[in-house]
């Protein structure tokens, strides 16, 4: 029985993955979408792989990283320097930045990871804030980064004509990092961050897990920094500041701590939210500003409490508990 | 040689001792709420532009311009408290945090809106005449920004210490429940500390504004979290770690600025703290916290 229910939420889960597949496909062949609603899908992607990334540190581990767009630059920077220089036929050329940027951001993850063995808390978070901002400023000063002009010309390998390509590294980043939760190191992680102690007296090396949550992480964000710098075929250091991190912060909480589908929900909606307020012009920053501060407190206000134990409502989010 | 390094360690000075004035409203929020106050940089931005429309648009003298200022931020950080942070009190700190950011954005938005994207220049209030020392130059702005710095150190270490005021807010900081249960208004409290940081970084925006001399509604955000990197440094909840890490990242800034490079002035900067952080993980003047199963 246990077996069946498996195997059907997975077809479950297979089947979610096509139908959104075709949407995409759907919209962008029948030109539905205007020009900057299809310019939005690749970032949708990237905010996405970002997201589920970040939610492993900060929502699985539970450590607070204000880090990851330094993750996110080394991959964009590696691999747009990778393609670059090669004058390779672009599949090879590609997977090899792809690789070798997940790899590269991996291992400065995996650098960065070894305060968190002394750290915890908010002195972490602010570990995290400053190595995100030496990366950016040693981008700065680095001759083969080309400084603060950054690299232009990075050939366009991922935009939305070639979204099947990103769709499916998409899809590949969230599989593995919810397998990845599930599995016996996920499970570890996430005993280390309902109770670091405990989890320790039963044998789990805590250091160890929380250096590898970060390696994991910094990998998927070097991918989703490749697949932007091959969108947008500009880097400059200053896109990669602690804005950027706050942003994906942003996504990971309001989607829910620890949540996948919730990081990948308000991934979508933080990216089409800018777009969508667009109309509103010079009040778009102010609208978004006031959206999330309304969001937060709602989230936490006695009006939702009301709500939840409402039995109309609470039969619609029954379903909710004990997912991941 | 010797004369310029002193004059660069006099810079570093100046600089650090904003950083310390802008800390301690990083660190006493922290050490009462508990809560990361990310709009805190912002503050210092809204204190800017009171001033620049106090002085450039109502052209009211320098005095009553300061007061105003000054009282401006301290309403708008309590009023921050109340209407943001308040409802969340009991929420994780995360959320908290998130609105915090959300709060700064809002604040960088709204002078968007209102002074609009180009720099304003602002020319400095203070015009105070340079002096020489053994042959170290001091500029104006350097004396009167030490002084007034040492100055609202030594009132505030006065009102934490010897006041009734100042008890409480040290009770809360120890054990909220606690001072609840003795009596202390934890609420008022609370917004009495956000009233105080938001007056020490309307100063802080006042001393950083003649010295920059430019307004755009982003110009707190770096000296903000170039001040959150002090207090974490002088160890988050401790006022004289605030103190002393403000003053120490500005040496350590202006040193590397000035001998190093400019680009790498920030990394240097961070270097730091990460490796103070590694030898003693909660800042220099913190209180090691017992973990307890």
């Amino acid at each position: 029985m246990g077996k069946q229910l498996k195997n059907k939420s997975t077809i479950i889960k297979i089947l979610i993955i096509i139908i959104s597949y075709v949407i995409v496909t759907v919209l962008l062949k029948s030109g539905l979408l205007n020009r900057q609603y299809t310019s939005l899908l690749v970032p949708m992607a990237i905010n996405i792989m970002l997201a589920v990334s970040l939610n492993l540190v900060t929502g699985f581990l539970g450590e607070l990283s204000l880090g990851h767009a330094g993750f996110m630059s080394i991959g964009a920077y590696a691999g747009a320097l990778i393609t670059l220089n090669l004058d390779l036929p672009m599949p090879v050329e590609f997977t090899m930045a792809i690789i070798i940027g997940g790899l590269i951001a991996a291992l400065f993850g995996f650098i960065i990871g070894m305060p968190v063995l002394r750290l915890n808390g908010d002195y972490l978070a602010i570990t995290t804030l400053a190595f995100g901002e030496i990366i950016k400023s040693v981008l700065i000063s680095l001759k083969i980064t080309n400084g603060a002009r950054g690299l232009s010309q990075i050939p366009i390998y991922s935009n939305y004509k070639n979204y099947t390509l990103v769709f499916i590294l998409m899809v590949i980043t969230v599989v593995t990092l919810t397998n990845f939760v599930k599995s016996r190191h996920g499970r570890m992680i996430t005993s280390i961050r309902d109770n670091a102690i405990a989890a320790e007296s039963i044998g789990i090396n805590v250091g160890r897990y929380k250096v590898l949550a970060f390696t994991v992480a910094a990998f998927f964000a070097g991918v989703a920094g490749v697949l932007y710098a091959h969108n947008v075929s500009i880097l400059k250091p200053t896109t990669f500041d602690y804005n950027k991190s706050i942003e994906i912060l942003v996504i990971v909480v309001l989607g829910g701590m620890g949540s996948i589908r919730g990081s990948i929900i308000a991934a979508i909606i933080m990216t089409i939210l800018p777009e969508f307020l667009r109309g509103a012009d010079e009040y778009r920053m102010l609208l978004y500003a006031i959206a999330l501060i309304v969001i937060m407190i709602f989230n936490h206000s006695k009006i939702k409490e009301g709500l939840m134990t409402n039995r109309t409502f609470a039969k619609l989010f029954a379903k909710k508990k004990g997912e991941c | 040689m010797f004369a310029s390094i002193m004059e660069q360690l006099i810079n570093g000075l100046r600089t650090g001792s904003i950083y310390a004035l802008i800390a301690i409203g990083y660190t006493m929020v922290y050490g009462i709420a508990k809560m990361i106050n990310f709009a805190h940089g912002d503050v210092i931005m809204v204190g800017a532009y009171a001033l620049y429309v106090c002085i450039g648009v109502y052209k009211l003298p320098v005095l009553p311009s300061v007061i105003i200022t000054c009282i401006f931020c301290s309403v708008l950080g309590v009023v921050l408290e109340k209407v943001a942070y308040k409802p969340l009190r009991n929420a994780p700190p995360l959320a908290v945090l998130i609105t915090a950011i959300g709060m700064s954005y809002l604040l960088q938005s709204a002078s968007l809106l209102i002074f609009g994207a180009t720099p304003i220049p602002f020319s400095s209030i203070i015009n105070v005449k340079s002096i020489v020392v053994g042959g170290i130059t001091i500029s104006g702005i350097t004396i009167v920004t030490l002084i007034v710095t040492i100055i609202a150190m030594i009132i505030l270490t006065l009102f934490i210490n010897k006041t009734k005021a100042g008890a409480s807010m040290r009770a809360v900081s120890e054990d909220r429940g606690a001072a609840e249960l003795v009596g202390i208004n934890v609420n008022k409290t609370i917004s009495m500390t956000f009233a105080i940081g938001s007056f020490l970084a309307a100063i802080a925006g006042i001393l950083f504004i003649c010295q920059y001399e430019s307004l755009k509604p982003t110009l707190g955000a770096l000296p903000g979290i170039k001040a959150f990197v002090a207090a974490v440094l002088g160890g988050i909840g401790s006022i004289p770690g605030a103190m002393v890490g403000g003053v120490i990242l500005g040496i350590i800034e202006s040193l590397s600025k000035a001998y190093i490079s400019t680009q790498l002035s920030d990394a240097i900067v961070f270097g730091v703290l990460v490796v103070v952080l590694l030898v003693k993980p909660t800042g220099l003047l913190g209180k090691i916290k017992k973990e307890k199963v």
